[in-house]
């Protein structure tokens, strides 16, 4: 069907508009855009037919043929548990944050002063995850559970490799859940850490043993006292992680106070749907001692330049931008939408509506199990929360599964003699009446009745496991009971926080382009939001359907030939690339390549995912014009010929230009045994134009979360999903109890199949309603746009890189680095730019003292104006400093940003003046951001370290 | 600037030894160039080091160091206001010593540098 004009969804997408990109390409002194970029990008790694994907569709029919592909899924009643459960998401928070742009928007919040709001929440959610496991300090929220156990894995064998002996074995319990074993067992090999799966009681913990993983309560349901194993894991030298499940904890003694080291978990059904997989937000928390060594984002209290409370990301020297191989994981995008998600529900119902949920799922659970009972069904365990597992008899579970299926009872079929059924928040009593009656049917008996008139029980399980310690005592926990008051608490924190409903971030790297509000909708629809991951994938044929496209989408997309969708970030992605490397050279006799290299102008998670994946980081120098020194790449890669696994290369580079020497580069590592691993976060400015294999790449991850847009969500959520060359497709990554992935494929790297499908539905809608020619154009205006700032730009402010024509590719570094002897750096401008309303560009990444700036192709020009206007005004300012007109000390800069507190103050004791100060430009009048405090003081926050909500008379003057 | 009175590593360090005893800490660059500090993380006394070891490490809010030790030893003794005043090191970093050694070769002083020639190497 031809599209009108008016319902073309490129034009809604792309900010420039027509005649704007002609004055664009006026003004960067190209012929045409299609003249630009031949200048942009080299002419021998170009594409030279259009992309083969379907579309484009309109808004209207994209959200009609959603409504018929979700039709193709049943969700039904998933009570198959494992650590997905269903849930209620209250409204309130359905509506203000998960569908809210003001909170799913935003990037991670490295630039604190301007996100106030979300920090406040994640510390809401570390408090919560404190309070319910009993441990001293948590973060800010993993990927998933299943990586959650591995990152505790990882630092209990880091710890223990400081004190102890070498000791290299994880004891697994056989409780824990089959895609948390999976998944250790892959993050295992690559440490030479070895895994032990058995029963804990019978196990023994000598010197070799590190750690152990437990999971409590464990996946066939029981309820055991784990203190005395806990006791006995200690005696023997080893340290304890436990995987466990905050609803249970309300009731359950935390393990925190029974010994634990680390506890982690899903988050998952507080309040967030299940998504298929996905995403949602696990935890990790352990002992105050170990923060040093924790994974992950930690959100701290500091003070601002006024002495004010403030919030920030605490502790970042453990984190991969910093430590690099060294750092404590390679996470970076998190779940910091769906951990803010839990926080809320945890805010809006407190610890007595919390403890209701929990008591009314157990006293289902306990009637289901009398119901059982009198049909002659003995659940395994007597002491069990809200998951019973039954033995029955293989007719029995054959009958079963037909008819629960065709009931839409959707329980774990655990073998042909084992049914498991998870109660939730979701279970009805009438729900419950109708399990037994399948279960009368299947066994032909009469359906027992139960009463369920008064559903919420105190469970009866023996005294020491019974919590007694409060929990969620802090008093936001209690003042937002109704919805008015909870509305009000998330707009207010809404408002602190600078997302694309205020103004452009043009974080660089980040690809901060917008989310169609048609691309979300779907997410949060039934049919999609409530399947269950390990329904069987008759249930998901919607799903399945839109998996095959968007697979084959990605292979036109990076010209590779298999695809794998379980990745939850870039980094995960990253670790899975590395994996299926070195997976398909150990079977190729080559199991002893372990090098890695890696440029100088990498990304942090780039050498942390080497490290984790066993291998050696050999880092290349970049010349003098920020590109690969091919003459080092040459030196390197010969020198370690017999150890060369793979070079790991960002194309275009971090450094926003097209490197010429790209297919060189690549030959280089292919001559010498090695693979090239291409990082796909700058993808922003490929597709359609280049793409991974035209370089001679062989796998790339594709941050959906940029250049498929996925919102960041305020750091995370976030899919990487990799692409490989026909050669590695049998090694991509499998799943315990889906099957997925290749032939002779390396364990899952991710708890869910297809990793945080629901949100694969935003990239599935992005590239059908913009179509091949769209996402090219989307490409060429996000080169054009970057292009457009440096032509406004480069006679204020120097430019560090392009190719030798001048012209950089989607993003550009501002060098400030002339201005530091005069005290001014990156940071006091990024800090400034808030006073004009802006988000910071990326700051001293690649490069310190300078800043990156991406604009995307969803900004359009007024907005590139005005950041123009702001950020040669800041020059102007910096000018003042230089000249000796502005106080060196006391200026716009060092001082910004300024708060309405101060501005409005009756005492202003600035050498300029308040108008200068908050108003610099008139365009800031218009759409004025306050930053809710001063700038904050790093160096206090790390030196004091508080992590889960102050009291509240720290906020009292 | 950069007293004297003891030598210098190339990493940074300075140790100062008098007799079979040592006292090691960082350069006031070092101390510039991670900027405010906010940790350091300190050995065990009892715990001895090759020369060039890495002994403990020091962070500031936006870099991490490691920090060699200059000369074998084993640690007698750990500064431990750092636990609660790390800044110290960048008030008077050549006054502020990290860890105290006893030597294991005293007069081993092969490899390091002294003021004027770091001075030189860090201008
Ligand atoms: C160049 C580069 N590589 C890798 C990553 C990591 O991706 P993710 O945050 O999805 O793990 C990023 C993210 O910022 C990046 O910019």
């Amino acid at each position: 069907m031809p599209v009108s004009r008016v319902d073309r969804f490129a034009d809604r997408h792309i900010g420039p508009q027509p005649d704007d990109i002609e004055a664009m390409v006026a003004a960067v002194g190209a012929m045409s855009l299609d003249a630009l970029i031949d200048e942009v990008v080299p002419s021998d790694i170009r594409l030279d037919t259009p992309l083969d994907v379907p579309g484009p569709e309109t808004e209207a029919e994209f959200l009609a043929r959603m409504r018929r592909v979700g039709q193709r899924n049943r969700p039904g009643r998933a009570l198959i548990g494992l650590g997905y459960y269903g849930c209620i998401t209250p409204s309130v928070i359905l509506r203000n944050v998960f569908e809210n742009p003001g909170w799913y928007t935003p990037y991670t919040p490295y630039q604190a002063e301007v996100a106030q709001g979300r920090l406040e929440a994640l510390l809401n959610f570390q408090t919560t995850v404190v309070d319910l496991t009993g441990m001293a300090i948590a973060n800010a929220s993993l990927l998933d559970e299943a990586t959650a156990a591995a990152e505790a894995m990882a630092m209990m064998h880091r710890l223990q490799a400081r004190t102890a002996h070498g000791a290299n074995r994880l004891l697994v319990a056989r409780g824990c859940f089959p895609q948390t074993i999976a998944v250790v067992t892959g993050r295992a090999a690559p440490l030479g850490i070895e895994i032990e799966v058995g029963d804990l009681a019978a196990m023994t913990v000598d010197d070799r043993v590190f750690g152990v993983l437990l999971q409590y309560p464990a996946e066939d349901g029981a309820v055991i006292p784990i203190g005395e194993l806990i006791d006995r894991a200690h005696a023997g030298g080893a340290l304890v992680a436990v995987c466990s499940d905050l609803l249970a904890l309300t009731l359950l003694t935390p393990p925190g106070e029974l010994g634990a080291d680390v506890v982690v978990g899903n988050s998952q059904r507080f309040g967030v749907p299940m998504g298929y997989g996905g995403p949602h937000a696990a935890f990790f928390a352990t002992r105050e001692a170990f923060i040093r060594q924790t994974p992950g984002r930690i959100i701290g209290v500091s003070i601002d330049r006024h002495g004010h409370p403030a919030y920030r990301m605490s502790l970042q020297t453990r984190e991969q931008h910093i430590r690099r191989e060294r750092a404590t994981s390679n996470i970076c995008t998190a779940q910091a939408l769906l951990a803010n998600m839990a926080g809320f529900y945890a805010v809006y119902h407190g610890a007595d509506g919390l403890r209701g949920i929990a008591r009314r799922v157990h006293g289902l659970t306990r009637r289901l199990a009398e119901g059982l009972h009198a049909l002659g069904v003995q659940p395994a365990h007597a002491h069990v929360f809200d998951t019973l597992r039954l033995r029955l008899s293989p007719a029995v579970v054959d009958r079963l599964r037909k008819d629960a299926t065709a009931a839409g009872l959707h329980f774990r079929y655990v073998d042909d003699a084992a049914v498991g059924i998870a109660l939730d928040e979701t279970t009805t009593g009438a729900d419950v009446a109708e399990i037994l009656s399948v279960f009368a049917g299947a066994m032909d008996r009469p359906v027992p009745t139960v009463d369920t008139a008064a559903p919420e029980a105190t469970p009866d399980w023996p005294d020491a496991l019974i919590r007694r310690s409060p929990f969620l005592t802090h008093p936001v926990f209690d003042r937002h009971r109704s919805e008015t008051q909870m509305m009000r608490y998330l707009k207010r924190l809404e408002r602190q926080d600078i997302g694309l409903d205020t103004s452009m971030i043009p974080l660089g790297s980040c690809t901060m382009k917008l989310t169609a509000a048609s691309q979300i909708r779907p997410v949060t629809w039934p049919e999609f939001a409530d399947l269950h991951p390990f329904a069987s994938v008759a249930l998901a044929e919607g799903y399945q359907e839109l998996f095959r496209e968007l697979e084959a989408s990605l292979c036109a997309i990076t010209g590779l030939s298999a695809v794998s969708l379980q990745p939850n970030s870039g980094a995960q992605g990253e670790f899975a690339g590395l994996m299926v490397i070195r997976a398909h050279q150990r079977d190729h006799g080559e199991g002893r390549r372990d090098v890695v290299l890696i440029p100088a102008s990498a990304h942090g998670t780039n050498p942390a995912s080497a490290a984790m994946a066993g291998t050696r980081v050999v880092i290349v120098a970049c010349d003098d014009q920020g590109n690969v020194d091919v003459g080092d790449l040459r030196a390197k890669a010969e020198t370690h010929r017999d150890a060369l696994c793979a070079l790991m290369v960002t194309y275009p580079s971090t450094h926003g230009v097209f490197e010429d020497a790209i297919h060189e580069i690549c030959d280089v590592v292919h001559l010498h045994g090695g693979q090239v691993y291409m990082d796909g976060a700058n993808m922003n400015a490929q597709v359609g134009v280049t793409s991974a294999a035209s370089i001679g790449a062989d796998v790339c991850h594709i941050n959906l979360h940029k250049t498929f847009a996925i919102p960041h969500g305020g750091g995370g959520p976030g899919m990487g999903p990799i692409a490989v060359a026909a050669h590695l497709a049998p090694y991509l990554p499998g799943h315990p109890i889906v099957r997925v992935g290749g032939a002779r494929a390396i364990p899952a790297i991710a708890a869910a199949p297809w990793g945080s499908a629901s949100i694969l539905l935003i990239s599935h809608g992005y590239m059908r309603m913009l179509g091949g020619d769209g996402m090219r154009l989307a490409t060429e205006v996000a080169m054009l746009s970057a292009n457009y700032l440096k032509a406004r730009l480069e006679s204020h402010y120097d430019v560090l890189y392009t190719r030798a024509n001048g012209r950089v590719a989607h993003e550009l570094i501002f060098d400030l680095r002339a201005f530091k002897p005069l005290g001014i750096t990156e940071i006091d401008v990024a800090k400034r730019l808030m006073d004009y309303g802006f988000h910071a560009p990326t700051v001293s990444f690649p490069v310190p003292g300078t800043m990156m700036v991406e604009p995307t192709e969803s900004e359009p020009l007024d907005e590139l104006d005005r950041f123009c206007e702001a950020l040669i005004a800041i020059r102007g300012e910096i000018q003042a400093v230089i000249d000796g007109t502005a106080d060196p000390a006391d200026n716009v800069l060092k001082n910004a940003p300024h708060t309405a507190a101060e501005a409005t103050a009756d005492t202003w004791s600035h050498p300029y003046s308040r108008q200068q100060a908050v108003y610099p430009r008139p365009f800031v009048r218009a759409n004025k951001f306050w930053p809710a405090v001063g700038r904050i003081n790093d160096a206090h926050g790390d030196r004091h370290l508080i992590c889960s909500c102050p009291p509240v008379e720290a906020y009292q003057d | 600037m950069y007293p004297s009175d003891r030598h210098y590593t190339k990493e940074h360090e300075w140790i100062s030894v008098s007799g079979t005893t040592a006292r090691v800490g960082i350069t006031d660059y070092a101390q510039q160039q991670l900027g405010d500090v906010v940790f350091v993380e300190l050995p065990d006394v009892g715990q001895t080091f090759d020369q060039g070891a890495q002994f403990g490490s020091i962070e500031s809010v936006k870099a991490v160091s490691d920090l060699y030790c200059p000369m074998a030893g084993t640690v007698v003794e750990v500064n431990t206001t750092l636990v609660d005043r790390p800044e110290t090191v960048n008030a008077d970093p050549h006054g502020v010593w990290i860890i105290a050694i006893e030597l294991t070769h005293p007069d081993q002083t092969a490899g390091l540098i002294d003021a004027g020639a770091y001075a030189e190497l860090v201008s």
